[in-house]
């Protein structure tokens, strides 16, 4: 009876929220398809799911944005129907969601009395931040009163919405993936004050799609896919695996599995390259680098040390100020973007929302972005609009780009889907090169791995693949080579062996490593 | 002989600057909350004229004010169906209210342009300011120009009412946050929608107000298109003050005394060009330059920013919609 959400109710003891039988469903889209979930009280419960498992949507009918089509919300065993979000707080519902609620250009007190009823017309100052500091302190939380939201950091931000929702008397409290913005020092701190905060009686449902936070903070774990619940268990005898199977429905590979490398010739030489960055500094510094046919090289580096303007010098988008790029034996240095698209040179930008994709076009348009000048699509001064249909729906099955169609306009696709569209846009054309600019950050596990997976095919087709990345996980995974960009320069290059860690660590910090590993 | 020519323009500034206080005042509440409401030319015609007939009918030039704010404020709702209700384009919707405003009150007003004898708005002596020792007779007192249209004294104390509305309230505070960022007031149970329709109301009453202490103070008259662009300097103004009611205070008053700067210009015998006619064609255009170029200068977000817009001007508020 683990699963049963009705065994504790039999014993008489309320769950601190119960939903049963909830359906929600969106144009196009069956967000949540009959969800059985329970939460007892003063436990953290984490709700987990890939992007568009239908985890916020779940919540938001709770935190009465959403109205349920049919079933039933249970709260402390009283049925309930939120018609909007001061309902919720009124019954001790509040929800931190991942892109903070708060006014930036006013301050701490404000932000925590903008929704309370009192005072009723005289705001005074003085005396609310006196009430606001106390508070602060009673629950651990220190905030600054009178600071302006945005001169606070992330992780105090984040404390601040806490704060909010429990001036707010929230007994029940819905975080909406708090740690995708965090340090992990600030989780550190999140956690801490999570568990101080379950240990007074509150209630903390903690939507996720971090595996290793989720095994680390939960009591129990429901794990959502396509809108139903896979399952709800233990959160202390489960593993990441278990979790990662439940997310995704099958199992699934931490490390990507791939032949040796077999490369040819030289696809992309970066010749003695200079540029300066956006507000006129140098930024690369004499750099040189050679991506072969067939191999992926990743550059690692501490963000801002050049893999943005180093990519975007490739691609055309930044002019070099000495040096040349050769991309399949063709000098394009300073040429327009579009001498590289013909060379063949695909780009996968860090900004998917603004560079990778055009937010209000439709799927068909995003698509053709780079093939509508040649035909058969651009056909003279024409665009075959029918081809570009069937084409767009062909790669978007292809590709498993999850939309109800076409039509839809490229800002409604979760991250996960508008990475895949992006890369079905490049792949299609068959690129000779491929610049991927943090190709995965952000996105679930599910997404991630058929990413990679993709990546890799088209090295085995024998494109050359320039990888930049952060997470040193996914370069050594990847990589056949992995380069240390510092300060602009490349200061090592060291196979992707998982013993060198370290080595590549100082090599970040700008310590200059003997190159004995270097092949 | 140089010192009367200022306590001229200093005077003329005070009593020609009211009206257009009133309007950026509007505004810049309308503003506040997050509406871009560019039919304040429109909404203070009908002021004009409201206020005009019926003080005229009634004979009471108060009942007028009161029925010239009521009618700003009622075809301001226009604006607020169609951009908060339909969420349309606000740009759009402003302008279609002036030309509205404008057509309407040209029509509507032609029986009342031969009309002279409509009853005006008190004028007061200023207080205080004679008594002061010194400067108070010969400077301050001519200054202020004796005695002032009561208007001056409603728009000296409205200034710091409304800034006091806006930073000292929990009214206030909800009304900056709806025009800041709307989904935060969404999340914690404050009405957007319905706020917003209140304070482009406001707006709309502040402008009437406006309209008013056009045709029943400054110039006793109906003529058609009578406000000759101030609602459109208002608009400029709110972004020439930051936001800010203080500073709106004080543009309104230099934007006054610049309307009568032609005319006193001309009374100047050694300024060469002072005579020609065309110096008074290009100054009445002064009034649409300076708003495009607020308006210009004030699209760079870094520079609205720094100014101070509030974040949400102009965008209309959908719930759960990304960047709301």
């Amino acid at each position: 009876m683990k699963n049963s959400p009705y065994a504790l109710e039999m014993q008489g003891v309320p769950y601190a929220l119960e939903m049963r039988g909830i359906t929600k469903r969106f144009p196009g889209v069956l967000a949540n398809d009959n969800v059985n979930f329970a939460v007892k009280r003063g436990e953290i419960h984490a709700l987990l799911g890939e992007n568009g498992a239908g985890k916020s949507t779940l919540m938001n009918m709770v935190n009465g944005l959403y109205r349920p089509d049919e079933g039933q919300i249970l709260l402390d065993g009283k049925s309930i129907k939120f018609s909007s979000p001061r309902d919720a707080i009124d019954n001790g519902v509040g929800m931190v969601h991942q892109h903070f609620m708060l006014v930036p250009t006013q301050t701490v007190s404000e932000n925590l009395i903008l929704g309370q009823k009192t005072p009723r017309f005289y705001i005074n100052y003085k005396k609310l931040e006196q009430d606001i500091a106390d508070l602060s302190q009673k629950f651990g939380l220190a905030v600054e009163p009178n600071a302006k939201i945005w001169q606070l950091s992330v992780g105090e931000q984040q404390r601040v919405e806490i704060l909010k929702m429990l001036y707010q008397g929230a007994k029940l409290l819905i975080m909406d993936e708090p740690t995708a913005v965090l340090t992990p020092q600030e989780v550190t701190d999140l956690f801490k004050t999570l568990r101080e905060m379950t240990a007074t009686g509150h209630t903390i449902i903690f939507i996720s799609h971090k595996l290793d936070e989720v095994v680390e903070i939960a009591d129990r774990v429901t794990v959502l896919r396509r809108g139903r619940v896979e399952s709800t268990v233990d959160g202390k005898s489960t593993s990441k695996a278990e979790l990662a199977r439940l997310m995704v429905g099958r199992e699934v590979l931490f490390r990507i599995q791939k032949k040796p490398a077999n490369p040819t010739a030289a696809a992309l030489v970066i010749d003695h390259v200079s540029c300066e960055n956006d507000r006129g500094l140098p930024s690369l510094r004499d750099l040189s680098l050679t991506v072969r046919s067939g191999e992926v090289v990743g550059i690692a580096g501490v963000a801002g040390n050049g893999q943005t303007e180093l990519a975007q010098v490739i691609a055309g988008l930044r002019q070099a100020t000495s040096g040349a790029v050769i991309v399949q034996g063709q000098n394009v240095t300073n040429q327009p973007a579009t001498a590289t698209i013909d060379q063949g040179l695909a780009y996968i930008p860090a900004d998917r929302n603004g560079v990778g994709s055009s937010p209000n076009l439709n799927l068909a348009d995003n698509l053709i972005l780079k093939s509508y000048r040649q035909p058969p699509i651009g056909q003279g001064w024409r665009i075959d609009l029918r081809l570009v249909r069937a084409q767009a729906e062909q790669l978007i099955e292809q590709f498993d780009v999850k939309t109800p169609n076409v039509d839809l306009p490229a800002r409604l696709l979760s991250g996960g889907n508008l990475q895949k569209l992006i890369l079905a846009r490049e792949i299609s054309r068959q690129p000779k090169v491929i610049i991927a600019v943090y190709p995965v950050r952000g996105l679930d596990v599910g997404a991630i791995e058929s990413i990679h997976q993709m990546l890799i095919d088209e090295r085995d087709r024998g494109a050359g693949i320039l990888l930049i990345s952060e997470d040193l996980d996914e370069l050594l995974s990847l990589s056949d080579r992995i380069v240390v960009l510092f300060e602009g320069q490349i200061v090592g290059e060291v196979p992707p062996d998982d013993d060198l860690i370290n080595e590549i660590g100082l090599m970040m910090a700008g310590t200059k490593v003997e190159q004995s590993h270097a092949t | 002989m140089e010192l009367a020519f200022l306590i001229n323009i200093i005077e003329a500034g005070l009593r020609t600057g009211t009206p257009l206080l009133f309007a950026t005042l509007g505004e810049l509440i309308t503003e506040r909350a997050g509406v871009l409401n560019l039919g304040v030319e429109g909404m203070m015609l009908v002021g004009a004229l409201a206020g005009f007939a019926v003080a005229y009918g009634t004979g009471n030039p108060w009942i007028g004010v009161l029925v010239a704010m009521l009618a700003g404020g009622v075809i301001s709702l226009l604006h607020a169906f169609v951009s908060i209700t339909l969420r349309g384009d606000q740009v759009v919707s402003g302008l279609a209210l002036t030309f509205v405003g404008t057509g309407l009150t040209s029509v509507l007003g032609a029986p009342y342009v031969q009309v002279r004898d409509v009853p005006r708005l008190p004028v007061l002596p200023v207080p205080f300011l004679y008594d002061i020792p010194l400067i108070g007779p010969s400077i301050l007192w001519p200054l202020f120009g004796e005695k002032q249209n009561v208007i001056f004294f409603i728009g000296l104390l409205l200034v710091p009412a409304v800034w006091f509305w806006i930073e000292r309230t929990r009214p206030g505070l909800q009304l900056r946050a709806i025009g800041e960022k709307p989904a935060a007031a969404d999340a914690v149970g404050v009405n957007v929608g319905a706020l917003r329709y209140f304070y482009v109301f406001v707006g709309g009453l502040f402008a009437g107000l406006a309209g008013a202490s056009l045709s029943l103070a400054i110039t006793p008259l109906w003529i058609n298109e009578m406000t000759a662009g101030q609602g459109w300097i208002a608009v400029g103004l709110v972004i020439f003050a930051g936001w800010n009611p203080w500073r709106a205070l004080m543009g309104a008053y230099i934007f006054g005394a610049l309307r009568r700067l032609p005319l006193d210009l001309q009374a100047i015998a050694w300024l060469p060009f002072a005579s020609n006619p065309i110096l008074g064609v290009w100054l009445n255009m002064i009034p649409y330059l300076f708003t495009i170029l607020a308006l210009v200068f004030s699209s760079r977000e870094a520079i609205r920013k720094r100014l101070g817009a509030p974040a949400a001007l102009g965008i209309p508020y959908v719930r759960g919609e990304r960047g709301a």
